[in-house]
């Protein structure tokens, strides 16, 4: 072997060895895809006008609140859609208008003569659906962590508004996703009157007109109920809370008084200096804890108290505990919909995994069988880089940590069954060449040579639909697409720099004309 | 060994009938697919698919009809293995339905009849719901996908080669993507993800075999033949035909194992591919070539001298160009 034959030796050698080392033992090495792993994939859509709206109504009572004091007679003021309030029958205009300033950054203001729509301005509405999806984002990100699955996958997906959840061996799927879609907004208001009967009897108590600091929030009829249970009572609270999800600092199972699960929370700082005021100067009233807009319990405030509370409801110890996880992560900002699942038992995961290495080896055994036969020797030369292709094909997905799907064991036997395709190009080449009379080496030399660029143009065709693959697909699709990538590249190397140095190799010095192709 | 010994097949002359030949089976296939509409897998459609396992043998009519009380078109097939017992029931996207609460109450329809229709225990292995949404969107994207494949390698081997080559390939990957449809219409396979990416994938792939032989007929140029275009392209097919019937062979060798062994959920992927290599291979023998040539003689431009073809595929009109 010459000098120049040894160092490409050495090269191949080595990569085979890296490739090898990346993706041994390949059941630790190679990640394992949904469809093959089982687990539940899902396509989550945030309601962002929920965020949108939220951001509506605090700015219509913000409002209401400086008009008020200010003494600005007006008849209505109320929200009529995610980005649009109106208010009504103004009396005087300029007087109006040199008060109503705080709407005016984020809100654009329809003209008008005693009577005003403000619109929300579309760069802010973009702002705040971006940030709803991020903190939906972080919060189902805290919650999925909490659930202790192993490689999860949170990420937005497609559209702005859209959030991919991916729980590899996840066997619950239900309470799971129960757990990322509650919204788990804990608020603690002040009860004013109830708990009513009914709705209609609650209003009445207001002459059918609630004032607009106060709400009607349902509840669970006794002291404590189940959240699944029917709302018969209806407890008229001040609209605005106490403290709430956000100023909470832990959230964790516990017992009640009569030794039933119940959740107890904590404050942080900031809401025990809220909370310590507010109960000290209201002891005696009855304090109602609310949990997306349902009281739980509403008892009497007996002492100041500081940070510490408990929730209380017939919860079976499960529930507390989900109900103490979602605490933690923080409320959604927004509500969410499932827009799609797809859910993979284990057992399935496993025959897909049988089935698709059945027929890789199937495929690769067609192949070199095909190989053999018709370039004898030669057959071994492709025998050899299919097998070097794949080595390196299996290492870069170990060392790129690129998950393997069950479409990703297409993208396997389209390597092995394609890739051979640049050594047919080559080997016929050579067969011509020795037909023209050439030598063994001149005729391997040409063969190499002129199908060079043949080679790069076929490789680049095929990347290019492989890399739009990569665009569109859903994670078991990229799965594909990315084998498929890989291998391509990974054929170059091997069908044209180890291919043509195996055949130098076996050529060594002779002066021949006779090659087994 | 070698399958053709020097084979010199007249393939330009029958440019006609296979374009006719082509035309007639695409026509088909978009008459049926007219008449009947193209079967959507859930992927697109949208819908509930569920995949039960059941601990003893049942048959498809046992759990059509205690699912009878549930609305809507079911399908209701065994897959797999019979001594798996593995059943597949599918129910259409609810039109109503567009909260994600109710997304799953299709399936729990399902799980719930099923437990009281006194049949042996069942549990869900596969659970997929997909809501419209997501449905519109991956159908949008799976079109938008294919065409700008197609678009870039045209645009590539316009770069490499010349226009007119450019344009037989485009024609030829169409015809693939056509003539695939057609087939996957005749034999009732559903489009789905994984169809889609072997559609995707045959139009990388189906344009290799066409640059192969332009790049020969390139080569071919760089001589000092001065035989016309169509003889320098029913050359190169014919110098390149064994190539070209063993790389098809071995890649329909490799994608039948898939097909043979690869199970329910590949099955719709691999006779994709198989079809796609069959009509690659039929359509760069017969179409590529022959529109590549049509539209060479339309624009009048003849064989390009040697100097010209190196830097063939700039598209620069081939000065003093010797008329055939």
């Amino acid at each position: 072997m010459t000098k120049n034959l040894q160092s490409r030796a050495a090269i191949i050698v080595a990569v085979i060895a890296l490739s090898v080392w990346a993706f041994y033992p390949p059941d630790k090495k190679i990640n394992l895809g949904l469809d093959l792993k089982g687990g539940v994939h899902l396509v989550l859509r945030v309601q962002t006008d929920d965020a949108l709206k939220l951001e509506t109504d605090t700015t219509v009572e913000r409002l209401r609140d400086t008009l008020t004091r200010a003494g600005v007679a007006f008849t209505k003021l109320e929200t009529t859609s995610p980005t649009e309030f109106v208010v009504e029958g103004i009396q005087n205009d300029q007087a109006f208008r040199q008060t109503a300033v705080d709407p005016d950054a984020a809100f654009n203001r329809g003209s008008g003569a005693g009577r005003y729509t403000y619109t929300m301005k579309p760069n802010i509405a973009q702002q705040l659906r971006g940030e709803a999806v991020t903190q939906a984002l972080q919060t189902i990100e805290r919650r999925v962590n909490e659930l202790g699955v192993a490689e999860p996958i949170v990420a937005r997906q497609g559209t702005v508004d859209q959030i991919l959840v991916e729980l590899p061996g996840v066997s619950d799927v239900q309470r799971a996703k129960d757990i990322i879609r509650s919204t788990a907004l804990l608020e603690l208001k002040f009860v004013e009157q109830g708990p009513f009967p009914s709705e209609d009897d609650a209003k009445k108590a207001y002459n059918n007109a609630l004032p607009p600091d106060m709400i009607l929030v349902p509840g669970s009829a006794g002291a404590s109920a189940a959240a699944g249970s029917p709302a018969t009572q209806y407890y008229v609270v001040r609209r605005a809370s106490v403290v709430s999800g956000r100023d909470l600092r832990n959230a964790r199972p516990t017992l009640d008084e009569n030794n039933l699960p119940a959740v107890s929370f904590s404050l942080n700082q900031e809401g025990a200096r809220k909370f310590g005021t507010a109960t000290e100067q209201n002891i005696g009233r009855q304090l109602a804890i609310i949990l997306d807009n349902r009281v739980f319990s509403a008892p009497v405030v007996q002492s100041r108290i500081s940070d510490q509370g408990r929730i209380s409801g017939s919860f079976t110890q499960q529930e507390a505990q989900d109900l103490s996880l979602t605490l933690r992560s923080g409320a959604l900002p927004a509500s969410l919909t499932y827009l799609e699942e797809r859910t993979v038992g284990p057992s399935l995961g496993a025959d897909s995994i049988k089935a698709g290495v059945t027929a890789g080896i199937g495929g690769l055994v067609l192949v070199v069988m095909f190989m053999l036969a018709y370039y004898k020797l030669s057959g071994m030369n492709a025998l050899v880089s299919i097998v070097v292709n794949l080595l390196i094909l299996l290492g870069a997905m170990a060392y790129f940590g690129a998950t393997m799907t069950l479409p990703g064991f297409a993208g396997f036997i389209l390597t092995i069954g394609m890739g051979v395709d640049s050594n047919v190009l080559i080997f016929e080449r050579i067969k011509e060449e020795l037909l023209l009379g050439k030598s063994a080496r001149a005729a391997v030399n040409a063969g190499f040579d002129r199908v060079w660029w043949t080679i790069v143009d076929t490789h680049v065709s095929s990347l290019i639909s492989a890399l739009l693959l990569l665009q569109f697909g859903t994670s078991t699709i990229r799965g594909f697409a990315l084998t498929l990538i890989i291998g391509l590249l990974a054929n170059v190397f091997t069908a044209v720099f180890v291919s043509r140095t195996m055949f130098e190799v076996a050529i060594g010095r002779r002066q021949t004309h006779a090659l087994s192709i | 060994m070698k399958i053709f010994d020097n084979p010199n097949f007249n393939f330009i002359k029958w440019r006609w009938h296979a374009i006719a030949v082509s035309a007639l089976i695409v026509l088909a296939g978009a008459v049926m697919i007219a008449v009947k509409g193209m079967p959507l897998g859930i992927d697109f459609s949208g819908g509930t698919a569920l995949v039960l396992q059941f601990e003893q043998a049942v048959n498809e009519q046992q759990v059509r009809s205690a699912l009878d009380s549930i609305p809507g078109d079911k399908v209701v097939q065994v897959i797999g293995n019979a001594n798996e017992h593995q059943i597949s029931v599918r129910l259409p996207q609810v039109t109503t339905v567009e909260q994600g609460a109710s997304l799953e109450v299709g399936s729990q329809q399902i799980e719930q009849t099923l437990q009281k229709a006194g049949l042996p225990k069942a549990t869900v292995v596969k659970r997929e719901i997909v809501g419209p949404v997501i449905g519109a969107d991956l159908q949008r994207r799976g079109v938008l996908a294919t065409l700008a494949s197609i678009l870039a390698i045209t645009v590539y081997i316009a770069f490499r080669f010349r226009p007119s080559f450019a344009i037989g390939a485009i024609v030829a990957t169409l015809h693939d993507v056509f003539v695939t449809f057609a087939f996957l219409r005749f034999f009732n396979y559903e489009l789905s993800l994984n169809v889609v990416a072997a559609i995707l994938t045959i139009t990388g792939y189906s344009v290799n075999d066409t640059i192969v032989i332009f790049d020969r007929v390139r080569e071919n140029m760089r001589g000092s033949r001065r035989d016309s275009l169509e003889a320098q392209v029913n050359h190169a097919v014919n110098q390149t035909l064994g190539r070209t019937i063993i790389t098809a062979g071995t890649a329909f060798l490799s994608v039948l194992a898939l097909y043979l062994f690869g199970g329910e959920a590949l099955s719709g992927f691999s006779f994709t591919m198989l079809v796609g290599i069959v009509s690659g291979t039929y359509s760069t023998v017969f179409i590529a070539s022959a529109i590549a040539i049509i539209l060479s003689q339309k624009r009048a431009v003849a064989v390009a001298p040697p100097a010209a073809a190196v830097t063939a595929g700039r598209n620069r009109k081939p000065k003093g160009a010797k008329a055939s």
